[in-house]
């Protein structure tokens, strides 16, 4: 017997798909049918002749998006898992073929939605390498890619635990979890002027330098996360319940983790310390000090507890970089690389009309230098050339390596950019970690690996 | 009688030939394109895809620098001898950007890939999937399957770069060496076309199943698609009529 959701089909019918193959009785579950589901099920289990195949998504609370998982059911036990993936493709990659290579940040940075500013690191830093500018990039401007990653590891993390927690039925959690998000994507909205989505940072640098309050309101954020951090984990980290929920489920070895390519917290909970920021650093991490959160029992537990971990490694280095930051500042500190060929004006001042302007560039280029206002028409709409060439650049994201691949025919558009998204790699896992486990324990497994579908599907 | 003397009785075909042209263009019928799209490549740079030729890049030459010796060093080591070995399976090797590149023959990818696996000394333990390149000028070589390496153990990385024509798009699957590469093969099979010879179940996995045609590759154009919602079909945005 199968039970799916094709509109098509008739409750309870037998439907021969044309193929002349017999498909089984078909249960088309709509809601408030629920005695009927559960009347066909014990026949089934009664005939204790075939499985029952579920299928759970695409539109389903608990996939994160749009992810689709088909079940083959032996009663309780799952004996079959595959996921489908594909809903949420929007073509980010093959877009960004036709847009300069400053204006590829605004597509990537919709990719996975919850780390949008490691998104656009990634982008950048394999742009940079292209372009061999990577030793000139300002240090502030890595500052701040650095404090911004590390605020959205954090947000990141929030909305994972907090997801999490509501899927296993803890509504304060999900309650908590998203509280703390908004305080960080408020930093986010004083920082860069959205709360996603924000192509802050750019090819060179970032946008534009943090306004005036900032550092002071991400101090407040440093005084009152710690607390709140800790009440999360009042709640969960000896919670009975949670614990029988989530201990010695979804098990997957350091060996599991080579073979399928998953990183992130799941490798760490399995118990490699592989953390890119400390074995290959980019953005100058090798100058803050920070540990990497290890546990070695490869479940759903330490997947939690190493996020939660990594949540106060992370405001450790929020720290460092505020102390870095709100120290005396040189005269000449740009956020932006010098190099007029690639740099966009990014001394910006808030206008009247709510935009972010550089006046004294506009001054500049209106008034002073006709050359200049031309270099600055190029540099905008034609973009600037990026020698020919490819390569290859990797952050640690809130989920794994994320990868940027990107080649160059010389032009002023991306010849091919790829992602190597660490919820598409992760979620190839989820199989492994489900099958012959428990059916409740598929809403654990698939949330400890945290997919974000708009990374996965790009 | 006007002031520069070109009355209507002066007017002839030669003597006023812009008035003529002005004319005419006015006499046309308005071409309205539409709000949506453009008819031409909508590319804004001003160079409309101008094609720089340059130099085919030379092949590295040793040393490399870096770790890079050490693996090529052991990678020759793990091949056995060296001509057929190392000399047969790498076509090219190339150094940019402080990474290292191995061109590899299609044939022995299999072979190479399993060696960086297993060899104590080259240790790539995981891989992190294949990006498809797709290089329509590039004759007899269109398609490019390039896969990124890393090994934990030495902290190193390594970039392997296969290619195969359009006319014959098959590179040997590396699933059953990496089974990572399962869903990123179905990827790039999706939006290139390379078809991966010994994968268990190449579909389609971001588009589609019943899709035409793979989305990635440089002949296959931005958008076009009619969009479908709820019963209605509403054309892309380059065929939809036009607002007179």
């Amino acid at each position: 017997m199968t039970a799916h959701t094709d509109h098509d089909t008739v409750t309870g019918d037998t439907v021969n798909d044309g193929t002349g193959a017999e498909e089984g009785r078909v249960y088309t579950v709509g809601g408030e049918d629920w005695d009927e589901v559960v009347a066909a099920a014990r026949d089934v289990a009664d005939s204790d002749a075939e499985h029952l195949v579920v299928n759970m998504g695409p539109q389903h609370p608990s996939t994160h998006g749009v992810l689709r998982l088909i079940l083959t059911l032996d009663g309780e036990t799952v004996t079959e898992l595959r996921p489908v993936i594909g809903y949420l493709h929007t073509g980010i990659e093959k877009n960004m073929e036709f847009r300069t290579w400053t204006q590829g940040t605004t597509f990537c940075t919709r990719m996975d939605y919850l780390s949008p500013l490691h998104n656009e690191a990634a982008y950048c830093l394999a742009v940079e390498k292209l372009l061999g500018i990577t030793d000139q990039v300002p240090d502030r401007a890595s500052i701040i890619r650095v404090l911004l990653m590390e605020l959205n590891r954090i947000s990141s993390h929030m909305m994972a635990i907090g997801t999490f927690g509501m899927e296993l039925g803890a509504t304060t959690v999900f309650l908590y979890g998203l509280r703390e998000r908004e305080k960080v994507l408020d930093l986010f909205e004083l920082i860069t002027g959205l709360r996603m989505n924000h192509a802050f940072i750019r090819p060179g640098g970032v946008a534009q330098d943090l306004p005036a309050g900032a550092l002071e309101r991400v101090r407040e954020f440093l005084a009152v996360m710690p607390r709140q951090l800790s009440e999360i984990r009042a709640l969960f980290d000896d919670n009975p319940i949670y614990i029988a929920r989530t201990r010695d489920i979804a098990h997957l070895d350091v060996t599991g983790c080579m073979s399928l390519g998953v990183t992130g917290p799941v490798l760490r909970a399995a118990g490699l310390p592989w953390d890119l920021r400390k074995s290959q650093p980019y953005c100058g991490y090798e100058t803050y000090d920070f540990d990497v959160p290890v546990r070695t029992s490869a479940d759903v537990y330490g997947r939690y507890i190493v996020r939660m971990d990594e949540c106060d490694q992370s405001l450790r280095i929020i720290q460092q970089c505020v102390d870095r930051l709100s120290g005396p500042r040189p005269a000449d500190d740009p956020v932006m690389i010098g190099n007029a060929k690639i740099g966009w004006p990014a001394r910006l001042a808030l206008g009247p009309d709510g935009l972010g302007n550089s006046p004294d560039h506009i001054a500049h280029i209106m008034g002073q230098s006709m050359e200049a206002l031309i270099h600055h028409f190029k540099l905008v709409t034609e973009g600037f050339r990026v020698p020919a060439g490819q390569a290859y650049a990797a952050i640690e994201s809130p989920r794994g390596e994320l990868g940027c691949h990107v080649v160059s025919d010389g032009g002023t558009r991306p010849y091919r950019v790829h992602f190597r998204d660490p919820s598409f790699t992760n979620l190839q896992a989820v199989s492994v970690m489900c099958e012959g486990g428990m059916v409740a324990d598929v809403i654990a497994a698939v949330a400890s690996i945290d997919p974000v579908m708009g990374g996965v599907d790009r | 009688m006007t002031a520069n003397g070109t009355g209507p009785d002066s007017e002839g075909p030669e003597q006023d030939k812009a008035a003529l042209a002005g004319r005419d263009r006015l006499a046309e019928q308005i071409k309205r394109t539409g709000m949506f799209g453009t008819q031409t490549t909508g590319d804004t740079s001003g160079y409309g895809g101008l094609q720089v030729r340059r130099p085919v890049p030379l092949p590295a030459q040793r040393p490399y620098g870096s770790y890079f010796d050490a693996i090529a060093d052991a990678l020759t080591a793990a091949l056995g001898d060296p001509a057929a070995g190392f000399g047969d399976a790498i076509e090219r090797v190339a150094v940019e950007h402080g990474e290292l590149t191995f061109h590899v023959r299609r044939r022995r990818l299999p072979d190479v890939a399993s060696k960086l696996r297993d060899d104590p000394a080259l240790a790539f333990e995981l891989c992190l999937g294949v990006s498809g390149v797709h290089y329509p000028a590039d004759t007899g070589r269109e398609l490019h399957a390039v896969y990124h390496l890393a090994s934990l153990r030495h902290n190193r990385r390594l970039r392997l770069e296969v290619a195969a024509p359009d006319a014959d798009p098959h590179i040997p699957s590396l699933a059953e060496i990496y089974p990572t590469c399962d869903w990123h093969e179905r990827e790039t099979w999706d939006f290139f076309g390379i078809i991966f010879d010994g994968h268990q179940a190449l579909t389609r996995i971001e588009m589609p199943d019943d899709w035409k045609g793979h989305p990635q590759r440089k002949d296959y154009p931005l958008g076009g698609i009619p969009v479908e919602y709820r019963g209605a079909t509403i054309p892309p945005p380059d065929e939809r009529r036009s607002y007179e």
